[in-house]
C-alpha cells in the first residue's frame, strides 16, 4: 500500500509548494505586477478550461455554450458586487440601476470588514454559478437530445442569444445595456485565486472520480452500451451539463473579478473557442492537463511571448516581430497539437499517473484504493 | 409449470414497407436456456432490439416477469401502411415504450453482438460502471463521499464477480486490451452486474473460433448455474446452440418457423431447408 | 407597410449573399459530415484579399485574383487540416475546425496589423444607387439575388450532370460505398471545398460593398447565420439550404426594420433551435435512422 500512495505524496506536495509559491509572490510583489496577473488569470481559464473538459471531455457532448455560461456568472458578480455609492456613476444612463444593495457591504454589516466583503464576493460567486445552472437546465430541455455537432451549433447559439439580451437596452437598469460595468471589488491576490480556484476544481475531481463520474465517460465511451447497462442518458447528460455550467458561471464570476471590468460584447464564440482549444491542448479528458495547458497558454501569451509583438523576442530584433505575431505563433502551435498531437500533452492521464512506474502510467491507474 | 420470466405477443416490426420480425411470439420460462435462431437477416437481432427497448416494435406486446412492459399497435402512418397481423389486438391497451436503461432496471441484461465495451475503461471500471443503476446515492454523496459504504460493497461485489468469471489477472488492464474471448466474457460479467433475472446474448459466439467457443459454451453452463440465470441466446454456432439450449424458436424472413428441443429442430424439414441445408455455419 | 420595404429589399439582397455561402457548408457537411467552421473566415479572407486587390488591380483581373485566391485557400485548408484526420472521430474533425478558423482570424489580424480594412469602391458599377419601387438603394441588392440564381442553377446543372457532381453525389450519400465503387474521395472532397470557396468569394465581394470596412472578425457572423441557414433548410440539401438563407436575411431585416436591431443575431439563432428541436432535418433534410 506504501509504494501506491507515492505517487499521491509527490502530488500534494507540487500542490502544496505552488500554494507556497503563490503566498511568496503576493507578499514580494506588487498586485498590478504581470506575474501575480498571469497566476490569476490563468487560474479563472483553469477552472473554466476544467468545467468545458468535465463535459465536452469527460462525458463526451460537444457544447459550444461556455462563452455564454461565462457572461451570465461575470454579469452575477458584477451586479451583484458593485458598492452601492459607486452605482450611480456606473449606470450613469440608467438613473442608478435597479439593484440597490451590493453584498460584499451586505455581508460586511455583520461580519466586519475584513470577513464581510469575501463572504459576499463568494456569495455572488456561487449564485452566479447557481443562475447559471439554472440556465442550463432550461436550455438543456430542448437541446441536450441533439446529437454532436447540432448539440454543438445549438449551444453555440444560446449563447450568442443571452449576449444579445444582455446588451438589450430595455434590461438596461440590471445590465447597463451595452456599457461597462466596473468599479467592484476583487477578492485578492494569487494565493487567494489559487485557493478559490482549487477548491472548485477539487470537486471536479471527486466529481468524475464518483460513480457518477464513471457513469459519464461510459456514456462518452459507449452511449448504447451505457444506456443497456441501465445508464439513464437524459439524466445524466442534463446532470453533466448543469453541473459543468455550474463552474462555468463561478469562472465567469472570476474573470470579471480578474478583468475589474464586464460587457457583453467580449463573451463572443472565440472565447468559447479558445477554452476549448486549451481543452484540447491539454487533452481531453484530463483535468491537469487542462490546468497546465491554461498557464502554459496565460504565461505565453500574456507574459513570455510579449516580445513577438513588440520587436524584440530572446535578444533577436527583426521587423516581422509585430502586433500580432504572437496570436499567429500561438495558434500555429495550437494547428500543430491539433493535427499531430491529438492526445494534448497529458492525453486522459492525471498528474499522480506521471509518478507511477512506467507500465502501470500507461495503463491508467486502476483507482488504487 | 415453472415461472414465465419473458413472453413475446404477436411482436412485428416494420420499417417503411420492410417487414423484419413478423407476428412472433415466444415464451422463456425461469431457469431455462432458449436460442432464437435464423438465417442471416431473418430478423433475430431486430427481436432482440424490440425486447430491450432499443427499437420501439409496430405491433405486439412483450410482458416480463408477468408484467407487460413493452406495447404497440400500428399507429399514424402506419395504420395504413401496416402489413403484419393482429393490428387490432393491442389497440385499446395504453402504449408502452420504455427506454433501454429502465428494461435493465427491471432486470433484463444484455450483450452486443459487436462487442461493445467502454475503451477507455478497465475490466474492472468496465463492471463497477454497470453498478451504478444500483446506487441508492445521488451526485452529491456520491462527489462528496459520503457513499463510502456503498461504494466498497460495489467494489467487493464486482471483484468477487470477477473471481467468478475468471478475469481477476487482469482487472486493471483496459478492456480493450483483452484477447476477444475474454472481452465477451467481460461483456457478459458486465451483464451479470446489474443483477439481472434474465440474461440476454447477441451472438456471443460471433468471430470465435472453435476452440473459444467450447469454452464460451461451458462458461454460459456455468453462469446458468451460479447465478441461478435465465438466459436468452441468439446464435449462429449450431454446436453451441444445440449443446446447451433447453429449446430452440426458428425464424425465417421475420416469421416463426419451427420451435421446440434441439432434437426436434435437428429433424425439422422446414428448419433444414430454410438453415441447416445452408452451408455456412459448419 | 411602405416603410419596411427597403429592408424587405435588403432581406432579399442580404439573403443572397448568406445563400452563397450556405451552400459551402452544406456542401461540406453533406460530404464530410463535418460543420466547416473556418467556412465564414474564408469568407472574411475573400473580403480582404478584394480590398487589397483592388486598391492595385484593375477591376477585370482583381475579380478573377479574388476567385483564385480564395479557392486556393479553400482547397489548401481542407489538405492541411482536415484530409490528415479523415479517419479521426468527427469531435477531431470540429476541433481542427475551429483551430483553422482561430489560425486565420490570427493571421489576418498580423497582415492587417489589427485594423479594420476600409472597402473602397472594390466594384463601383454595384455600388451605385439605384431606384426601385420609388426607394433609393444599392445596385448590389438587385445583382445578388439574380447572380445567386444563376450560380445555384449551374451548380445544380454541375451536381446532376457532371462526373464530378456524380461522385460528390455519391460521396454523400455513402462514404465507405464511394471509396470501394472506385471514386477518387479526395479528388471530390477537394472539388467540394473548391466549389465552396468559389461562392463564398462571390458572396464576399457582394456582401462587402454593402459595408465600411472589412475587420478580421467580419466573418463570423455571417458565417454562422449561413450555416443556420443550411440547417433551417436541411443540410445537405442545396435548395434548403438558399431557401433557408432567403428566410433568414429578409426576417433577419425586417426585424431590425421594427427596431430590434439588438436581437436580429439573436433571432436567428432562436430560429435555429426551435428547427433543431421540432425538425432537426430542416426543411428539406432527409430523415436518418440510427442503427444499432
Amino acid at each position: 500500500m506504501k509504494t501506491i500512495k507515492r505517487e499521491y505524496l509527490l502530488t500534494a506536495l507540487i500542490l502544496l509548494a505552488v500554494l507556497v509559491g503563490a503566498f511568496v509572490l503576493d507578499a514580494s510583489l506588487p498586485s498590478y505586477h504581470i506575474a501575480i496577473k498571469v497566476v490569476k488569470k490563468a487560474c479563472v481559464y483553469s477552472l473554466v478550461a476544467v468545467s468545458m473538459n468535465l463535459l465536452n471531455g469527460f462525458t463526451g457532448l460537444f457544447s459550444l455554450g461556455q462563452a455564454g455560461f461565462m457572461l451570465l456568472g461575470a454579469y452575477s458578480y458584477a451586479i451583484l458586487c458593485i458598492p452601492v455609492a459607486k452605482r450611480a456613476g456606473v449606470y450613469q444612463y440608467f438613473d442608478g440601476g435597479i439593484v440597490q444593495f451590493s453584498l460584499p457591504e451586505f455581508f460586511s454589516g455583520f461580519l466586519g470588514g475584513t470577513v464581510g466583503p469575501v463572504v459576499g464576493m463568494l456569495c455572488a460567486l456561487l449564485f452566479g454559478g447557481l443562475l447559471t445552472a439554472l440556465c442550463a437546465y432550461l436550455i438543456g430541455l430542448p437541446v441536450l437530445r441533439l446529437k454532436s455537432d447540432y448539440l454543438a451549433i445549438a449551444t453555440l447559439g444560446f449563447a450568442e442569444i443571452l449576449r444579445a439580451f444582455f446588451q438589450w437596452n430595455a434590461l438596461g437598469p440590471l445590465t447597463n445595456g451595452s456599457n461597462l460595468l466596473k468599479n467592484y471589488p476583487d477578492i485578492g491576490g494569487a494565493a487567494a485565486y489559487i485557493l478559490l480556484v482549487g477548491v472548485f476544481i477539487a470537486v471536479i475531481l471527486l466529481l468524475v472520480n464518483s460513480t457518477y463520474g464513471r457513469a459519464f465517460m461510459a456514456i462518452r465511451d459507449d452511449e448504447v452500451a451505457a444506456e443497456a447497462m441501465g445508464i439513464n442518458l437524459a439524466h445524466h447528460k442534463r446532470m453533466a451539463f448543469i453541473i459543468s455550467s455550474f463552474f462555468a458561471g463561478v469562472g465567469g464570476g472570476m474573470l470579471a473579478m480578474y478583468m475589474g471590468t464586464v460587457q457583453a460584447l467580449s463573451f463572443k464564440s472565440a472565447m468559447t473557442y479558445e477554452i476549448l482549444l486549451v481543452v484540447v491542448m491539454g487533452g481531453i479528458g484530463s483535468i491537469t492537463g487542462s490546468i497546465i495547458t491554461s498557464f502554459l497558454y496565460i504565461a505565453g501569451l500574456e507574459w513570455l511571448l510579449r516580445g513577438l509583438d513588440s520587436g524584440t523576442f530572446l535578444g533577436i530584433s527583426s521587423p516581422i516581430f509585430k502586433n500580432g505575431f504572437r496570436m499567429a505563433i500561438v495558434s500555429v502551435i495550437i494547428m500543430v497539437v491539433v493535427l499531430f498531437f491529438r492526445k494534448g500533452i497529458m492525453g486522459d492521464r492525471e498528474l499522480p499517473d506521471l509518478f507511477r512506474p512506467r507500465k502501470k502510467a500507461a495503463k491508467k491507474g486502476g483507482e488504487a484504493k | 409449470m415453472s415461472e414465465n420470466v419473458l413472453k413475446l405477443e404477436n411482436i412485428t416490426m416494420q420499417f417503411g414497407g420492410v417487414v423484419a420480425v413478423d407476428n412472433l411470439s415466444m415464451e422463456i420460462n425461469k431457469g431455462e436456456i432458449v436460442a432464437l435462431i435464423g438465417p442471416n437477416g431473418a430478423g433475430k437481432t431486430t427481436a432482440f432490439n424490440t425486447i430491450t427497448g432499443v427499437y420501439e416494435p409496430t405491433n405486439g406486446q412483450v410482458s416480463f416477469l408477468g408484467s407487460p412492459i413493452v406495447r404497440n399497435h400500428p399507429q399514424g402512418k402506419m395504420k395504413k401502411a401496416y402489413k403484419g397481423a393482429e393490428a387490432e389486438k393491442f389497440a385499446r391497451q395504453p402504449v408502452l415504450n420504455p427506454t433501454p436503461d429502465k428494461i435493465t432496471a427491471l432486470g433484463m441484461a444484455r450483450t452486443f453482438q459487436n462487442i461493445r465495451l467502454w475503451k477507455t475503461q478497465t475490466v474492472f471500471d468496465n463492471v463497477l460502471i454497470a453498478k451504478h443503476m444500483l446506487r441508492t446515492s445521488n451526485v452529491f454523496s456520491a462527489t462528496f463521499r459520503f457513499n463510502r459504504a456503498e461504494e466498497a460493497k460495489q467494489r467487493a461485489e464486482v471483484a468477487a464477480l470477477l473471481e467468478i468469471v475468471g478475469l481477476t489477472d487482469v482487472k486493471d488492464e483496459l478492456a480493450t486490451s483483452l484477447p476477444y474471448g475474454k472481452q465477451r466474457r467481460l461483456e457478459i460479467a458486465r451483464a451479470l452486474a446489474t443483477q439481472p433475472k434474465l440474461l440476454m446474448l447477441d451472438e456471443p459466439a460471433a468471430g470465435m473460433n472453435p476452440q473459444e467457443t467450447d469454452e464460451l459454451t461451458a462458461f454460459i453452463a456455468r453462469v446458468r448455474k451460479d447465478f441461478d440465470m435465465t438466459i436468452l441466446l441468439i446464435e449462429h454456432h449450431m454446436d453451441l446452440v444445440m449443446d446447451i439450449s433447453d429449446r430452440i424458436y426458428v425464424i425465417d424472413f421475420g416469421k416463426l418457423i419451427a420451435s421446440g428441443t434441439p432434437e426436434v429442430i435437428q429433424n425439422d424439414q422446414r428448419v433444414i431447408d430454410a438453415y441447416l441445408g445452408v452451408e455456412e455455419d459448419a | 407597410m411602405q416603410g419596411l420595404l427597403p429592408y424587405l429589399i435588403n432581406g432579399v439582397s442580404v439573403g443572397g449573399q448568406y445563400a452563397l455561402i450556405a451552400i459551402g457548408y452544406t456542401l461540406v457537411y453533406g460530404i464530410l459530415r463535418l460543420i466547416n467552421f473556418a467556412h465564414g473566415d474564408v469568407f472574411m479572407v475573400a473580403g480582404l484579399i478584394m480590398v487589397y486587390s483592388s486598391a492595385t488591380l484593375p477591376m477585370y483581373l482583381a475579380i478573377p485574383l479574388v476567385l483564385l485566391l480564395t479557392v486556393a485557400l479553400g482547397f489548401v485548408i481542407e489538405r492541411a487540416a482536415y484530409k490528415p484526420l479523415r479517419s479521426a472521430p468527427r469531435m477531431s474533425l470540429m476541433i481542427s475546425a475551429i483551430g483553422v478558423s482561430y489560425l486565420i482570424q490570427n493571421l489576418a489580424f498580423y497582415f492587417t496589423g489589427g485594423l479594420p480594412q476600409p472597402v473602397t469602391n472594390a466594384i463601383p458599377w454595384i455600388s451605385e444607387n439605384v431606384t426601385v419601387f420609388g426607394e433609393s438603394t444599392k445596385r448590389v441588392t438587385l445583382v445578388t439575388p439574380v447572380l445567386t440564381a444563376v450560380l445555384v442553377a449551374a451548380l445544380v446543372y454541375f451536381i446532376n450532370h457532371t462526373k464530378i457532381g456524380m461522385g460528390m453525389r455519391a460521396v454523400s450519400k455513402d462514404f465507405e460505398t464511394a471509396l470501394l465503387m472506385g471514386i477518387k474521395i479526395n479528388s471530390v472532397i477537394s472539388m467540394t471545398f473548391v466549389v465552396g470557396s468559389f461562392l463564398a468569394a462571390v458572396g464576399a465581394m457582394l456582401y462587402f460593398t454593402n459595408y465600411p470596412s472589412v475587420a478580421i472578425t467580419s466573418g463570423g457572423m455571417p458565417g454562422l447565420k449561413a450555416f443556420v441557414a443550411a440547417v433551417f433548410g436541411g443540410i445537405g440539401s442545396i435548395p434548403g439550404a438558399v431557401v433557408g438563407a432567403f428566410l433568414i436575411g429578409i426576417s433577419e431585416e425586417l426585424i431590425k426594420g421594427i427596431g430590434y436591431s439588438t436581437f436580429s443575431d439573436a433571432f436567428t439563432f432562436a430560429l435555429l433551435i426551435v428547427v433543431l428541436c421540432v425538425r432537426p432535418t430542416g426543411l428539406f433534410g432527409e430523415k436518418v435512422t440510427d442503427k444499432v
